[in-house]
């Protein structure tokens, strides 16, 4: 009687609709990975292609997720710091043992399966911020609770820089905004988008000029508030930040980043174009899409697709093929369904009794929430080239199962949210 | 519930702005811009132009005198190629590693995206050796298409060439010529070109990104199939148009005979020739070179831009609008006592025939008769409205044809030059009369003809006063063009031809006339003879006629410039032509004269005339009266001038000479 009663709980408590999104995911993508790969001439389906491959990790993904709901979900909790610990272990291996492929030695081959311990390493860090959360209630008001969730985000971040993944280390900003909700001061946002604005801006426009701009802003600012002294010397060093910044953009894109990393930034701002080489595949990209038009060329009948214009197009660049097979229609849709998941696991998040829980959720959406932006930007040539997969959706076992399971143990987490902690 | 919790509005804000603008960006490539799916378009789709084969040209008897071969073009996409083998593909091509390099270089300017000529028209063999190893050598690809052939390799000015278009051709044309489309650019090539050219066809294929053929686009929904261009039938008779070009073997003249009843051209020979063969094929630029450099200028089209004076041709035109003007009849005789005065000018005759009448006066070519009969015709209305009647007699000749286009179909066509009355007044003021044009008169001075228009004017007094506009090509496909069946009356009756055709007829077949050589055995041929005084040299020999006589079947004009008598030339070349024309072959003892003919070499002299001193402005107009007043003095001296030769002309007939004992 009562196991049928924890039973009946257990299904009750599990948000169904977000398994369904997640399964309506996962369908696209076998959808799209079986157009990506199509050859008219290969009849009958065949496990030891991409899409019979990806059927398999999306069954195993499911037993996964399921087994997941399963477990206790206040193991998540106690043995976040070795899963953490875990991971970082995996990261340092596949620096000294691991498969280099296109110059990132990001891959563990075991047998025919190829690991990638940076897509487990965002759970991991997921779970161990959670628990430092969840434990210390810190507001990030003073440095040393600051200093803490940086430790914990850095060093998985700078392992993987090692590799060198810069795109999968980008997904570690993604910590930044369940630090935020977590009180997490909104500067730090703002000074993070800035960086953004003035690296772009640094392109566009001569040093001298933003200099320029900066000063008179920097000196209204300053006239505005000439009484209050605090806000005067804050403003100048700000100011000062700023265009020390700028001069440093420019000494480390030429000193620290790789001539390929060059020149899709420079590809993606519009400075260069070059339509055999770096931009081969953002153009391309972009013709697939934009050739769907309104309601795209149908099921199959993509000509870039079936005629493999898009390299890459199973893996990073699977939204071309729901662009120009489905058109406009179709990646509204999974525009939709992404927003429509991450608006409920933020809903979910904050329905959360426990802070882990909560700071887990918001981990989870935000990590989805930069992997679908950073992603489906990079088809459509808003976001220089940065080679991560769209959640889900992308061909790749290593990718599916570490969304899954980061998706399902906070799924295991909200089903229990009226329990414990 | 804490004030942490309304930052959750904002990172969700933030999800909803992202997605917002991913939609807005995709909004734009999807819907907005029609530019990717364009360039999607270009990605797969790649045509291939299908070129039709030009129409055939058949001769009067259903021969083919221009057809069509197949050639290929290689043709290469630069951004497709890979690192290849040189060598293997020079040799293929029988071209050296350096020009192949070279070729490259020039496809890559070109464009490098789009199927540019590697080598233009490659041989046969070549094409066979190529499609053995053409997977190696990915970008490459063949076009078929066809050059034109010329079987009997005469009728260079006639047929003329087709040339690949340049980009003036493509401007004037708003784009229908595409950069290596094939043009008539002269002769008959040119003037049918909407007829010959066809349709081009498109194939549309698609690539896949290894430049791998999958397949014809939509079902070859949107495949143009070519059409090929229209046959021509043409008027020429190929048989004497190739005894024509034989006859003009180093002479340089022209030939055009007619068909008088339907105006049809049956032989358009302009001397020097050259085979149209030359102009095909990748020798054509250096051809083309050799023909611009010759100084003989086979590029003129003597037909219908060589400007002569008809010389005595003229006087049967002469003796009709006399006698439709009524100012003399047939009996009427004037005196000739071997010269005519015009003022102070002698004008003198080859003879001394005393009285002299219109029959006899054609035949024996009279300079006195017809002077007398253009003073009778000139001053019919009183000295005092010469210039009227000048006028009135100038217009009435020009329905002969004179002083105007006749409208062949054939590019470039010239008028000649035949003075209105305005034109003396400019030069005289009012004090001028017939004495001052007298040599238009006998054909000479101020008055030059195309050989075509001699030759119309020859069908006119075959036809017995009308004539058809003269055309080469008599049917396109079927259909004939209407004003190819109007008959264009000039304003003589009927019966005034008699007494001109008679004077004709004796001027071959009788004993006094003056082309008595050229008589052909059971044709009864009506000609006139002329000996065209020319100031740059040598006479010029010319000769019109028809024949037969009744229900003529050809009208003819030849012009052998720089040979002396029309007797001696122009007349027994026509009256071959025509023979081989009436009866399929030159009989007898002729046969043995026309190869002697072949062989005769009357190449003028060539005289450097690149120091020519430069005129300025204000003499002009003195020196064009100077020129007039020349002109018309050297008419009257006809026979001193045949005498007096000068002396580069004399040096090479010695040269000839001695050639000719050796």
């Amino acid at each position: 009687m009562q196991q049928q009663q924890q039973t009946n709980r257990f299904f009750f408590n599990v948000d169904w609709i977000t398994v369904l999104i997640y399964i309506a995911l996962c369908a696209i993508g076998f959808v799209n990975i079986y157009a990506s790969i199509y050859n008219p001439d290969k009849v009958g389906f065949d496990f030891s292609s991409s899409y019979g491959k990806q059927l398999i990790y999306i069954i195993s993904g499911l037993v996964l997720g399921l087994s997941i709901l399963l477990f206790d979900g206040r193991l998540f909790n106690v043995f976040s710091p070795f899963i953490y610990g875990g991971t970082l272990i995996l990261l340092l291996a596949v620096l000294v043992i691991g498969n280099k492929v296109a110059g990132n030695q990001a891959w563990i081959a075991i047998g025919s399966f190829k690991l990638q311990p940076a897509e487990f390493a965002k759970f991991g860090t997921a779970l161990l911020l959670a628990r430092y959360v969840g434990a210390f209630n810190p507001k990030f008001r003073d440095f040393k609770s600051i200093a803490i969730a940086a430790l914990i985000v850095g060093a998985p971040l700078l392992l993987i820089m090692l590799q060198p993944d810069t795109g999968s280390a980008l997904v570690f900003l993604a910590f930044m905004f369940p630090l935020y909700r977590e009180g997490l001061s909104g500067y730090f946002l703002l000074i993070f988008l800035g960086m953004i604005v003035l690296f772009v801006a640094d392109f566009l426009v001569p040093t001298y000029i933003l200099v320029t701009i900066i000063t008179i802003i920097a000196g209204l600012f300053i006239y505005n508030n000439r009484r209050k002294q605090k806000i005067i010397f804050s403003t100048i060093i700000v100011a000062a930040f700023a265009i020390g910044y700028l001069f440093l953009i420019k000494v480390a894109y030429e000193k620290v980043l790789a001539p390929h990393q060059r020149s899709r930034i420079e590809l993606m701002l519009g400075l260069k174009t070059d339509n055999k080489g770096a931009g081969y595949n953002v153009i391309q990209s972009q013709i697939a899409i934009g050739s769907g038009q309104a309601t795209g060329r149908g099921f199959l009948e993509g000509t870039q697709t079936k005629y493999g214009y898009v390299p890459e197009q199973s893996t990073d660049f699977i939204f071309s093929t729901i662009g120009e097979e489905w058109g406009f229609a179709g990646c509204s849709v999974v525009i939709g369904l992404y927003i429509f998941l991450l608006l409920r696991l933020i809903n979910l998040a904050e329905r959360q009794r426990s802070t882990f829980s909560r700071v887990y959720g918001y981990s989870v959406a935000c990590i989805l929430f930069f992997h679908i932006f950073i992603n489906i930007g990079m088809t459509i040539g808003i976001i220089p080239v940065i080679g991560i997969p769209l959640p889900l959706i992308s061909y790749g076992g290593s990718s599916l199962w570490s969304f899954t399971i980061l998706l399902f143990i906070f799924l295991k987490l909200d089903s229990n949210r009226m329990g414990f902690f | 519930m804490d004030q942490l919790f309304n930052r959750k509005y904002i990172v969700q804000g933030l999800f909803i702005v992202i997605a917002l603008i991913l939609l807005g960006k995709l909004f734009y490539i999807q819907i907005i811009s029609d530019k990717a799916f364009v360039s999607a378009e270009s990605n797969v789709l790649k045509k291939k132009f299908k070129y039709p084969a030009r129409g055939a040209i058949l001769d009067r008897n259903g021969k083919v005198i221009v057809q069509n071969e197949p050639v290929y073009d290689l043709m290469v996409i630069p951004n497709e190629v890979k690192a290849f083998d040189t060598l293997t593909l020079a040799n293929a091509l029988e071209i050296t590693m350096a020009d192949a390099r070279k070729f490259m270089r020039r496809a890559k300017a070109k464009s490098n995206y789009q199927a540019t000529p590697f080598v233009k028209q490659i041989s046969v063999q070549s094409y066979a050796r190529l499609q053995e190893i053409m997977y190696r050598f990915p970008g490459f690809s063949t076009q078929d298409r066809t050059i034109r052939h010329y079987p009997d390799s005469v009728g260079g000015q006639l047929f003329g060439y087709v040339k690949e278009v340049d980009s003036a051709d493509i401007a004037r044309s708003e784009g229908f010529y595409k950069p290596g489309d094939y043009k008539g650019k002269s002769g008959l090539e040119r003037s049918y070109e909407e007829t010959l050219r066809g349709e081009k066809g498109v194939v549309n294929t698609i690539y896949d990104v290894h430049n791998t053929p999958q397949g014809s686009y939509a079902d070859g929904k949107y495949d143009i199939n070519a059409v090929s261009g229209e046959r021509l039938i043409s008027g020429i008779d190929i048989r004497i148009q190739k005894l024509g070009e034989q006859l003009m073997n180093n002479k340089v003249g022209a030939i055009v005979a007619i068909e008088p009843a339907t105006g049809e051209v049956l032989a358009f020979v302009s001397s020097p020739g050259y085979d149209p063969n030359l102009l095909v094929g990748r020798s054509q630029g250096n051809n083309y070179m050799g023909l611009i450099s010759n100084p003989y200028k086979p590029s003129i089209v003597r037909p219908i831009q060589g400007k002569y004076p008809p010389g005595s041709s003229f006087k049967p035109i002469d003796a009709l609008l006399a006698l439709q003007e009524g100012v003399v009849d047939e009996n009427m005789t004037f005196n000739c006592p071997g010269y005519y005065m015009a003022g102070n000018h002698k004008v003198k005759c080859e003879h001394v025939d005393g009285n002299i009448s219109m029959r006899r006066g054609i035949a024996r070519s009279c300079n006195t008769y017809f002077c007398h009969v253009f003073q009778k015709l000139i001053t019919r209305n009183g000295m005092k409205a010469q210039r009227q009647t000048y006028q009135d007699w100038r217009d009435k000749i020009a329905k002969f044809g004179f002083g105007q286009k006749l409208d062949i179909d054939l590019p470039f066509e010239k008028e000649g030059y035949f003075y209105n009355a305005d034109h003396y007044d400019k030069i005289y003021g009012k004090r001028w009369g017939y004495t001052t044009v007298i040599s238009q008169a006998i054909g000479q001075g101020e008055i030059t003809a195309t050989p075509l228009q001699i030759a119309n004017a020859m069908a006119i007094i075959a036809n017995r006063g009308y004539y058809i506009k003269p055309h080469l090509i008599k049917a396109m496909g079927d259909r004939i063009k209407k004003e190819y069946v109007e008959k264009n009356y000039v304003g003589v009756d009927e019966k005034y031809f008699t007494p001109v055709i008679d004077g004709m007829q004796d001027c071959v077949n009788s004993g006094w006339g003056t082309a008595t050589l050229s008589r052909i055995p059971d044709i009864l041929l009506c000609g006139k003879t002329g000996t065209v005084q020319n100031p740059h040299g040598k006479n010029h020999s010319v000769f019109i006629g028809f024949a037969p006589r009744d229900n003529p079947k050809i009208a003819i004009a030849v012009i052998v410039e720089n040979a002396g008598y029309g007797s001696t030339y122009a007349a027994p070349i026509a009256s071959y032509m025509i023979e081989k024309y009436i009866k399929g072959n030159v009989t007898g003892a002729r046969s043995a004269q026309v190869e002697w003919m072949k062989n005769q070499n009357l190449l003028p002299v060539l005289i450097d005339k690149s120091k020519k001193p430069k005129l300025t402005k204000t003499d002009s107009l003195s020196i064009k009266k100077a020129d007039s007043a020349k002109r018309t003095n050297d008419s009257l001296r006809i026979k001193a001038a045949t005498q007096k030769r000068p002396l580069t002309v004399q040096l090479t007939d010695k040269k000839l000479q001695n050639s000719g004992k050796k």
